[in-house]
């Protein structure tokens, strides 16, 4: 424990004096704000690379090499997924469907799904990768994901059964609701402090 | 002691409490009465009998207590059993792997939530994570990219704030309509506690940011491997990369070993078990920030980005489920927050909103941290309508959720539900959600 009188001496030790040096043991660090040290060590990108796994959905950057179909998928789908999300990915015993919902946002019955909510289609491969299935997540080859994007996509009737996804299809996808995103503009309400004879709470609903 | 709370619930019945009703039924001649309990009642009574009955010398006072038990963290007394996390009974998953479990808000003494009940929410389970093999990476846009152990971690000086944590979910099951029965279901994902760690800023510098750096990336080590795009400024302004709370290491439901702390902000951009920041210069549009955490607007579209808990206040007693034992006087109190400052005044309303006084703020008011509130009030044993209304330091009102819906689409699954929330005192003393 240190008295005030004894603080008031090192702070006027330090403001006099400057920076104290020598082994006296007073406070010599600037005491707010980033200290000077760095405890981190060096790492390479090519190390990283095994958690660098983040897709830049709006324009695909950093999808992998590989390629996968709307019929490949179609199998993965059945093996590894359809247990959750049921048949044709429209529900099953865990979560809910997976397709349609496509123009439901200007009703009170909004439904969110990959087709009707992704603005990006590279979305389903950063997510399906870094997730799926659930009780292995990491599990899937790039080929698989791109497989199962593909399928998600086509039950949604959002490219044909022929087509192929790859790093360079994928981002070209047009999704329904890629301007459906507007930036947070809120405070959106500005309520009035009133204290006597206010309308009461729930009236004009 | 909890004789202020009766809850009505059976399933979170405290092992006490048949015998606080049994008191209730007999009245004062009958009961065997803890001296405390005596006292509170004896001054609601106008001229009460005095009790005759001579104390009780109970079995703990005429025994030796336990010694040190083998396992030295410290437990809740057996008689708390009912304070603990819960699932909501309202939106149940037919899963637990990415679920939630809420607060007992209603019991929590002061601001600080005790951690082993503070709420959580996770995408793939809670992982148990070694903090040997544990690393934080930070790179992308940065001159040297980093790695850390949580020893080189942990030889940073240190920072310690208070500050609520809410989930942006918290309250959507009760836009429309009052489904919620206790004030744990309709607001138990909020929590408060102090948190300790590192500035991420610190970090940043120490890795030397490029120019063009404007959002960081922060991902998370469990199996849902959950990511979230934050803006570079609110990361250099405020962002705490957390290892301690409330005086210990994080709870493994909480983020064990690491995890960010964005103060104020919607809950899941706080990503816990944090792995990996990348610096960037857009946001990476994840399903976490598109088809998740997005507010329904009128007309179709959806806010995004949407990070603020606005200004927020919720009564927690009486609060739903509990039933008052008769008319007198009452301390209404619970909590009110705000993401974008500090509390500074909070109104009562016991008339369902015509009239409103101030309540008491009992300090600490700390930047975006639960306050507590305090308004004394005498009921009368009639039907009453009681709700509270914050105001914070920018000004900001706590809106009716009429407003909000006057300006946002209020069905499906809607984020960042701060509306005035309303309980109901029957004559019977039962308080019931009545926020529709």
């Amino acid at each position: 424990m240190r008295s005030p009188r004894g603080w008031f001496a090192l702070v006027a030790l330090v403001v006099v004096g400057g920076v104290v040096v020598g082994t006296t043991g007073l406070a010599q660090e600037p005491q707010l704000g980033r200290p000077s040290v760095g405890f981190g060590h060096p790492i390479t990108e090519q190390a990283i690379a095994p958690w660098n796994i983040d897709i830049r959905t709006s324009d695909g950057a950093g999808l992998p090499p590989g390629r996968g179909s709307v019929a490949e998928g179609q199998k993965v789908y059945e093996t590894k997924c359809i247990a959750c999300h049921g048949e044709k990915a429209r529900g099953g015993p865990m979560y809910g469907t997976m397709v349609g919902g496509i123009n439901s946002f200007t009703t009170n019955q909004r439904i969110l799904t990959p087709g009707s909510m992704y603005p990006y289609a590279p979305i389903l491969f950063d997510y399906i990768r870094r997730t799926m299935p659930m009780d292995r997540p990491g599990s899937l080859t790039n080929d698989e994901v791109y497989a199962v994007s593909a399928y998600i996509l086509a039950l949604n009737g959002l490219i044909p059964e022929t087509a192929v996804m790859d790093a360079e299809s994928l981002p070209k996808v047009r999704m329904p609701n890629r301007d459906g995103f507007v930036p947070d503009d809120r405070p959106d309400v500005r309520a009035v402090r009133c204290m006597t004879d206010c309308p009461p709470i729930g009236a004009a609903r | 002691m909890r004789d202020e709370l009766h809850e009505s619930d059976t399933r979170s019945e405290s092992p006490r409490s048949p015998g606080r009703r049994a008191f209730l039924r007999t009245g004062l001649a009958g009961a065997a009465l803890a001296a405390g309990a005596a006292a509170s009642v004896s001054r609601a009574a106008a001229e009460p009998t005095p009790v005759t009955e001579p104390l009780e010398i109970p079995e703990w006072t005429r025994t030796m207590g336990r010694p040190i038990p083998p396992e030295m963290y410290g437990m809740p007394s057996k008689y708390e059993v009912k304070v603990v996390r819960r699932r909501s009974d309202v939106f149940v998953n037919r899963q637990n792997w990415s679920d939630w479990s809420m607060s007992p808000l209603q019991y929590q003494h002061g601001i600080v939530t005790p951690n082993g009940v503070f709420f959580e929410r996770h995408h793939a389970g809670t992982p148990s994570i070694d903090p040997e093999r544990h690393r934080l990476v930070i790179h992308g846009m940065v001159k040297r990219p980093l790695v850390f152990t949580m020893s080189d971690l942990m030889r940073y000086p240190s920072v310690s704030r208070f500050h609520f944590l809410e989930c942006s979910g918290n309250t959507l099951t009760d836009w429309t309509k009052a489904a919620s029965t206790t004030v744990q279901q309709s607001h138990g994902l909020l929590s408060c506690a102090q948190w300790t760690g590192i500035p991420a800023a610190w970090l940043l510098d120490e890795a030397g940011l490029q120019p063009g750096a404007s959002w960081v990336i922060f991902e998370g080590a469990d199996g849902a491997v959950h990511t979230r795009s934050i803006p570079l400024q609110k990361v250099m302004d405020d962002a705490l990369l957390a290892y301690g709370m409330n005086g210990e290491a994080l709870r493994e439901e909480n983020g064990y070993p690491l995890r960010l702390l964005l103060p104020g902000w919607e809950g899941n951009v706080s990503v816990k078990w944090l792995r990996r920041i990348k610096v960037v210069d857009r946001p990476a549009f994840f399903r976490s920030e598109t088809a998740r955490y997005t507010d329904p607007l009128p007309g179709g579209k959806w806010r995004q980005f949407s990070f603020v808990m606005e200004c927020k206040s919720v009564i927690t007693y009486p609060s739903g489920g509990m039933k008052l034992p008769g008319p007198g006087l009452y301390e209404i109190r619970g909590f009110a927050w705000s993401g974008n400052g500090t509390i500074t005044a909070v109104d009562v309303t016991v008339d369902g909103g015509r009239h409103w006084q101030p309540a008491v703020l009992e300090p600490p008011i700390l930047d975006r941290c639960l306050t507590l509130f305090r308004y004394r009030w005498r009921w009368d044993g009639r039907p009453a309508k009681i709700a509270s209304r914050a105001v914070d330091n920018t000004g900001y009102v706590q809106p009716t959720v009429e407003e909000l819906s006057r300006v946002r689409a209020v069905t499906g699954f809607v984020q960042h539900h701060n509306g005035i929330f309303p309980w109901e005192i029957a004559p019977s003393g039962e308080v019931k959600n009545a926020v529709a």
